[in-house]
């Protein structure tokens, strides 16, 4: 099932870290001298004792080809996933020394390890051999439904009082929200919380934040109170939407997903992977490209307040496996996805989607908006692009045939990422991957030529 | 002018900016869309909005309009003509590291910009501290960098001017390119034109144009480069306008003729000692009596003798020292400071820099025809000893003068070597630059031997890397020794840094015995033997990661 002998590269590996600290910690790890009887079954376990700074040394052991991502286990106190000691386990296994793997192949696992191995071994046997829980097993459907009634209740008393809180602001009128600041929000946040409608409550959430956002302010407010007000509107009337449009508002307002789509197995290319937090929980995003299908998809992953979140997957490795696409959000055409079986451990890749120009780019984004429209961005792969500086206002990315760009979206542009792509360039047209939204293009990797590695920005 | 108050399900919908209507509609929506904000602005009890829709109130129908709005003005986002191109970067002849060596690259960078700092440093190698040398390794052999790591370098190199000449020499052109989009990276431009490649000869023109045109940076940086490859076109050029230039500016050039000091810069630096300056001149002297057949230099040996000679009174031959009484004008002309610095008396301040700037090879013609080591031998009447060795120390330095510097070393075990004497650890440590590296090395490691490592720091620091084996054998022996001692590892941190950075991997393989917990002995520091196993386990993981690096690059 798994190919032998694949290892991942340094990048990769360090693209797992939940930190930079990790990154560095992991770093300072990965070389032989703390390390002993490490040893990898070139299907993907790889194992070692890590000499800390007590008597006993750490146990560390992975399984890279877990269908969920990597999986880790170490005997250190670290509330850090993947711990220092993982990482640096795997960046070993990763480089060679002296001209050989550091971690040899085709080991026997130390009963330590073997244990942990095999007891996620028949976990992932028993999860394949059981029939998926369906509706029925979730109890009575009466029950269900009644439940279902209520929450849809709550929503609406929610939205019906989130409609006036806007009514009164716009009545009142926005310059004074200037003044209140958070705090009202905050309130608002946290009733729509309670309303259990969580799309509404992270909307809300954001407006308190815009006031403070520099020049152009009203217009942005306005922009998001419109968009909130139309969802709610949307909400209170979703009996007279398209069956679509509805599952895009109930996934909006933040109702679960009522079944998963069919499975889509391809190889996934890893094309990004970065992580937005906020106070309360660490958002990450992956972003995989099926090479056969030529589909793209976004897993989310979450993690609770300054924990890094579970799922993993480096950029520049491609995984055979199936893909559950959420159901509910028919109208994003189905971007969103989960990870299901994964059939090889990830192993590294080189080519890029097909680009398109800047021009196809926006028609895109705005085409996905019809069918949902409150979507920020779409991911467009722009294919022979020059990032270009703009005087002050910024940056563009511009197509050398047709002289036509798009500006690269000013929280990027002051990002690290913006300068290796820059740096990447050199002037010269390259194949960039990002999301395209009403803010501009965010880039998210870069090919400087067919057939290289991808490089993450 | 009515906008549209459609229901959302509509607005879900728009009919994309595709046709001349739409474009028509979203101009239409433009002027609207801001009469839209001033209304949410102001309030609509104040301000009625522009829009109204039967059974809404005004609140919902300005949300409803401004909902049509927003969602058309993103839909109809549209690419934009793009701003001119800058001019691609220049290739880049080099071929880029291989794929090993990139990734390490970007560990050490990456371990560079997260430098914390403070807290025990444990058993992990310092990443930092091993760039200077991968930069070297790299340049070396003729890398070019992987492009993506170019802004992690320049900002590394940003922060630490140490680190700039190799940086920016691996960075290359692509690098000079990115220096001219982002301000923070202005310093590679300044620094740039030193390392090119030396003028050719067709390109006179250009030459003479960038030094009448340049600015300061640029003339120093042509000057220098033009020093190092045709030094007499250097001098040619400077003497040109050498009247011209402001006296802050004629310091910085006439430095630059250091770099290849000959015989034939000789009439213009004579000329020099008449400048409107008195740092040019003393520079100017300093260089002439770095050239021994230099009038000045005779000079200077003519005024030295007559201070020192040989005292034939003496039962055994000794070195009488009758400092000069006064710094006549010549003197001053040839480069001696009249005033001594505070707590010096004037004489010996004079009498140090006849010395200094006497030649050293003349010495033995007018001693007795002695060798340099039976020189410094001999005994020197009332105490003006430490006054007269040190002024030869310096010379030995400025002359590089190898025989003298032995002589002056003396043996590495002497007593002497170690304590207080005539010549300082910094000194020593400057004379041993004069020796070639095999005999630096072995001088060091025999001074190792016989006092241990509380004073070899320094100079350790100018022997070459990697050490020798002798060198290495002998610090690694010496740090065994302080380990069994009982002393704790922090002591000898200096050491231990330079070890990292400097001993032959190859002495990974011996020193793998010195990691293990040893037993502690009963008078040792408590705890010191786990210190040390943690700073010789270090020590070993830096070597290796060493060796790592260089295999990387190609062996």
């Amino acid at each position: 099932m798994t190919q032998q002998g694949v290892r991942w590269t340094a990048d990769q590996v360090l693209a797992l870290a939940p930190d930079a600290p990790s990154q560095k910690a992991g770093s300072k790890l990965g070389i032989a001298g703390p390390w002993s009887r490490a040893g990898s079954s070139g299907e993907g376990a790889v194992w070692g004792l890590c000499k800390g700074s007590g008597s006993k040394p750490y146990q560390t052991v992975i399984d890279t080809a877990d269908v969920a991502g990597p999986a880790y286990k170490c005997s250190c106190p670290s509330r850090k996933f993947p711990c220092k000691h993982a990482l640096g386990l795997l960046l070993l296994w990763s480089g060679e020394e002296d001209g050989r793997a550091a971690v040899p192949d085709g080991e026997e696992p130390p009963d330590w390890a073997r244990e942990w191995l095999a007891a996620r071994h028949d976990k992932a046997e028993a999860k394949r051999s059981s029939p998926p829980a369906g509706p029925a097993a979730a109890g009575d459907p009466d029950a269900a439904r009644k439940r279902a009634e209520r929450r849809a209740e709550r929503v609406t008393a929610g939205a019906t009082e989130l409609e006036r809180r806007l009514s009164d602001l716009l009545r009142g009128g926005m310059a004074a929200a200037e003044q209140a600041g958070y705090g009202l929000w905050e309130e608002t946040a946290a009733r729509m919380v309670d309303a259990q409608a969580p799309g509404f409550a992270t909307r809300v959430r954001e407006l308190g934040a815009i006031p403070g956002s520099g020049p152009g302010w009203p217009a942005r407010l306005l922009e998001e109170c419109a968009l909130l007000h139309l969802l709610t509107s949307g909400w209170l009337r979703r009996d007279e939407l398209p069956a679509a449009l509805a599952a895009t508002v109930r996934s909006r307002t933040g109702l679960p997903a009522s079944a998963q789509g069919r499975p889509l197995r391809d190889t996934w290319q890893v094309l990004a992977q970065y992580d937005t937090a906020d106070n309360k929980l660490t958002t990450r995003r992956i972003w995989l490209h099926g090479e056969r299908s030529g589909h793209t998809a976004l897993l989310l992953s979450y993690g609770a307040a300054g924990r890094a979140p579970a799922l993993a997957l480096p950029v520049g490795l491609a995984l055979d496996a199936e893909l559950l696409p959420h159901a509910a959000d028919p109208a994003s055409r189905q971007l969103r996805a989960d990870l299901g079986e994964q059939f090889t451990a990830p192993c590294p890749t080189t080519g890029h989607p097909p680009g398109i120009p800047p021009a196809e780019a926006a028609v895109r984004y705005g085409e996905a908006l019809r069918d949902d429209p409150w979507l920020e961005s779409w991911p467009v792969t722009l294919g022979r692009v020059v990032p270009v500086p703009n005087g002050d206002t910024g940056w563009q990315l511009a197509d050398p045939d047709s002289d036509l760009a798009l500006p690269i979206a000013s929280p990027a542009a002051t990002r690290s990422g913006l300068w290796r792509l820059v740096a990447l360039s050199g002037g010269a047209p390259l194949t960039v991957f990002g999301e395209c939204g009403h803010r501009g293009f965010t880039p998210l990797a870069a090919w400087p030529y067919d057939g290289a590695e991808t490089v993450r920005l | 002018m009515t906008a549209p108050t459609t229901a959302p399900t509509k607005t879900a919908a728009p009919t994309a900016a595709h046709t001349e209507a739409a474009k028509a509609a979203g101009r239409h929506a433009r002027t609207s869309w801001e009469e839209l904000v001033t209304a949410a602005l102001l309030g609509t009890d104040r301000r009625t909005p522009p829009v109204t829709a039967p059974g809404r109130d005004a609140p919902a129908a300005l949300l409803d309009a401004a909902a049509v709005q927003t969602v058309r003005r993103r839909a109809g986002l549209r690419a934009a003509p793009a701003a001119g191109r800058p001019e691609p970067a220049s290739q880049d002849p080099r071929p880029v590291v291989p794929a090993a060596a990139r990734r390490r690259l970007a560990t050490l960078l990456a371990d560079h910009t997260g430098t914390a700092g403070g807290g025990r440093r444990g058993t992990a190698p310092d990443l930092v501290e091993l760039l200077p040398q991968w930069l070297a390794m790299a340049n070396e052999r003729g890398f070019a960098p992987p492009p993506e790591l170019l802004p992690a370098l320049l900002n590394a190199a940003r922060g630490r001017t140490d680190l700039r000449p190799q940086a920016l020499a691996f960075a290359g052109p692509r690098a000079q390119w990115l220096a001219r989009l982002n301000p923070d990276w202005k310093f590679a431009l300044r620094a740039a034109p030193g390392r090119a490649a030396p003028p050719g000869p067709q390109e006179e023109g250009a030459i003479q144009r960038r030094w009448q045109e340049g600015l300061f940076a640029e003339r120093v940086a042509l000057l220098a480069s033009l020093r190092a490859h045709t030094p007499d076109t250097a001098r040619e050029l400077l003497s040109d306008t050498w009247a011209t230039e402001r006296a802050e500016d004629r310091l910085m050039f006439l430095d630059s003729l250091r770099t290849g000091l000959r015989p034939a810069d000789e009439p213009f630096l004579e000329q020099a000692l008449g400048d409107r300056s008195r740092n040019v001149r003393a520079t100017a002297a300093e260089l002439l009596s770095s050239l021994p057949d230099s009038a000045l230099a005779a000079r200077m040996a003519d005024r030295a003798a007559s201070c020192v000679a040989l005292d034939r009174t003496a039962p055994s031959p000794a070195l009488t020292v009758e400092a000069p009484h006064e710094c006549d004008a010549g003197m001053e002309r040839d480069g001696v400071a009249p005033k001594p610095p505070a707590g010096r008396g004037e004489r010996s301040w004079w009498l140090g820099q006849l010395v200094e700037a006497a030649p050293l090879a003349s010495w033995q013609g007018r001693l007795g025809d002695r060798s340099p080591a039976d020189i410094v031998a001999l005994p020197v009447a009332d105490d003006w000893r430490a006054e007269l060795h040190a002024a030869w120390c310096r010379a030995a330095v400025r002359q590089r003068d190898a025989s003298w510097s032995r002589a002056l070393l003396g043996p590495p075990a002497s007593p002497d070597a170690a304590g207080p004497g005539a010549v300082s650890l910094a000194e020593r440590a400057k004379l041993l630059t004069t020796l070639p590296a095999t005999e630096r090395a072995e001088w060091v490691a025999g001074f190792i031997d016989a006092h241990g490592l509380s004073e070899a720091f320094q100079l350790l620091g100018v022997c070459a890397v990697p050490w020798a084996p002798a060198l290495g054998r002998a610090v690694v022996d010496a740090l065994n020794i302080a380990r069994d001692a009982g002393s704790y590892p922090w002591s000898f941190s200096g050491v231990m840094g330079l070890a990292e950075r400097c001993l032959d991997p190859a002495e990974a393989v011996r020193l793998e015995a010195l990691t293990a917990v040893p037993d502690e002995p009963e008078d040792a520091s408590p705890g010191a033997g786990g210190y040390w196993s943690e700073a010789f386990q270090r020590l070993v993981s830096t070597l290796r990661l060493r060796a790592a690096m260089r295999e990387e690059l190609g062996g």
